[in-house]
């Protein structure tokens, strides 16, 4: 059986390594390149395999920039928006799905009408509220201009509909408020769409980029997608040095998209998510 | 008689506990909503009305004056050429592209699994970090790509160096970055065609190729105009591949699009007041396609 599919798509797969092979070469040349010595790089025609495998130019990372500042800027900017932002989320999509309120409607409309503005729009008053809020630099500005909530709502919103009235009811039945059949009976039946939500806000986050190169100017504020940039100079770039920080970055989200293929591409896909 | 009025203060609780319970957690979101659009939107639109600047503290109101400075600003049109120009290669490149990956993967192949990550994978990436790397590519000096075309026999190029291919080669990133998204899209979009479909087309002695223009392309028309419209509309918010590749807007701004023109006027030259009517104007662009886009299709959330 293997054997028949094989041969009877030969092009189609040879083609499909081919392309393969190219949107990956980025990759494999990033992971060659951060072992490369400065010799490597400036020979000329350039070498592609680097003349040996030490790890230099990691240990030049850290001297250049303060680079696990930055790795933990993201972390903990990005871990805590995401906890935020899911809570936020969930709690309002609970009360859109599930309880009856005046206004709803309209609250609904509202928060629709947030998604048709880009960051853009938004960011010039941002930072100027901001700014005269003391926000600038500090962790509190990172984090709080970019809890934009709307899309996860209506993730979650759109899953909380699915949950049976009938498990409210019971639980509700037995004595418990509303704040608790969420607590008992909504989080504990929505495992995968909280999972779903989480991912793509804490990938929105990770990345994010303009916001945190406005609202911060101090070195040890920025974030690591700003602070890679550091690494670039207009009298010329170590690019050995820059694959070697570049590769610190990106590893981590390469590895857990491996194993969690499924999700990831769930989470963009349904999202939306810009790329 | 008093059963029923038992029951109706009953209901009557049950619907005050449900507002009680509402206002509380909508409360949060509700914040987040008037701290980080309603407010800065009111401001936006007020912002655009006056002569607001970083650097001083004067602010007064001069009518349309912001936008008629933005729209008889050359650089703001230049933008905005350039923005399109992206938009069209970039949809076509990566909307035929996509297509085509699609349905080769939507075949019994091996390595679907594979092939599958592979494509997805500068998608997941932080786009900084990707970006970084292909500045490297493009370096005309030390740069892989030129070492290759001399391989082919090609002449080596400029790159992003120069005003001629700079924004080309942010096109060409940008493919390679967002190719995946659309080929899974178009992928789902194949999956969910009924094989039954198919099978009387071909029972009916369709060919292949004639099975796919004549079944498979017109059933794909919702995906198809979801990710041209939704191109369309990130198209025109692109700002992060450029200001990381070509940070000064490109050799004779040759890369400045619509919101690096906006960042640029708010942030760089402190006119925040010209900068936010030019955002007015991106707004009602993109709000334009986001509309039709909607108007194409998509299902609402409702209560019922």
């Amino acid at each position: 059986m293997s054997k028949h599919l094989r041969s009877r798509y030969p092009f189609t797969t040879l083609f499909l390594f081919i392309s393969a092979a190219l949107m990956i070469f980025p990759f494999a040349w990033m992971l060659l390149s951060a072992f490369k010595t400065p010799a490597d790089v400036y020979n000329y025609p350039p070498k592609w395999i680097p003349s040996s495998f030490k790890f230099t130019n990691f240990a030049e990372v850290f001297k250049k920039i303060p680079f696990i500042r930055f790795y933990a800027n993201s972390i903990f900017v990005s871990v805590v928006q995401t906890v935020l932002q899911i809570w936020i989320s969930a709690m309002g999509a609970f009360a859109f799905a599930k309880l009856d309120f005046p206004l709803k409607k309209k609250l609904f409309a509202f928060m629709q009408s947030s998604l048709f503005v880009p960051e853009i729009v938004t960011i010039i008053p941002l930072f100027l509220l901001a700014a005269i809020a003391g926000l600038v630099d500090t962790y509190t500005g990172l984090i709080v201009a970019e809890l934009n909530c709307a899309f996860t709502t209506l993730l979650l919103l759109s899953f909380f509909q699915t949950i049976p009235n009938e498990l409210i009811d019971a639980a509700k039945v037995d004595g418990c408020g509303y704040f608790r059949v969420f607590l008992k009976v909504i989080l504990p039946n929505s495992k995968t769409a909280i999972g779903t939500a989480s991912l793509f806000a804490f990938l929105t986050h990770w990345r994010s980029y303009m916001w945190p190169l406005i609202i911060t100017n101090d070195v040890k504020m920025r974030t690591l997608p700003i602070g890679l940039k550091y690494l670039v100079t207009e009298t010329g770039t170590e690019y050995q040095v820059l694959m070697a920080a570049s590769l610190m970055a990106i590893v981590p989200v390469l590895v857990v998209y491996m194993f969690m293929e499924k999700e990831f591409v769930q989470s963009i896909t349904l999202t939306g998510l810009k790329t | 008689m008093a059963m029923k009025k038992k029951e109706a203060t009953k209901v009557y609780s049950l619907k005050k506990e449900q507002q009680r319970a509402a206002a509380v957690m909508m409360t949060p979101l509700l914040i987040t909503l008037i701290l980080l659009f309603l407010l800065p939107v009111l401001l936006v639109l007020i912002m655009s009305f006056t002569n607001w600047s970083m650097t001083t503290t004067t602010r007064s109101y001069v009518g349309f004056r912001n936008f008629l400075f933005v729209l008889n600003d050359g650089r703001f049109w230049k933008a905005f050429g350039n923005t399109l120009f992206y938009t069209g290669i970039k949809l076509v490149a990566d909307t035929g592209l996509a297509l085509f990956i699609a349905v080769l993967l939507d075949k019994k192949i091996h390595f679907r699994r594979f092939f599958r990550i592979a494509h997805f994978a500068p998608v997941v990436v932080p786009i900084t970090a990707s970006s970084l790397i292909w500045l490297w590519f493009y370096d005309p000096g030390i740069g892989p790509l030129n070492q290759i075309m001399s391989w082919l026999g090609l002449p080596s190029m400029q790159w992003l160096y120069s005003e001629k291919t700079a924004l080309l080669s942010v096109i060409l990133f940008s493919v390679w970055k967002g190719l995946g998204y659309n080929v899974i899209l178009f992928l789902a979009g194949l999956q969910s065609i009924p094989e039954s479909y198919l099978e009387a087309a071909r029972i009916d002695g369709a060919s292949e190729r004639q099975v796919f223009r004549k079944v498979k392309l017109p059933l794909l028309a919702p995906v198809t105009s979801f990710i041209i419209m939704m191109g369309i509309i990130n198209c025109f918010k692109v700002f992060t591949e450029v200001d990381v590749m070509t940070p000064n807007h490109g050799p004779l701004e040759s890369t400045l699009l619509m919101v690096s023109y906006i960042y640029d006027q708010s942030f760089t030259r402190g006119k925040m007041g010209r900068g936010a009517a030019a955002a007015i104007i991106l707004f009602l662009i993109i709000f334009v396609f986001t509309m039709l886009q909607r108007r194409l299709g998509r299902k609402e959330v409702s209560f019922d």
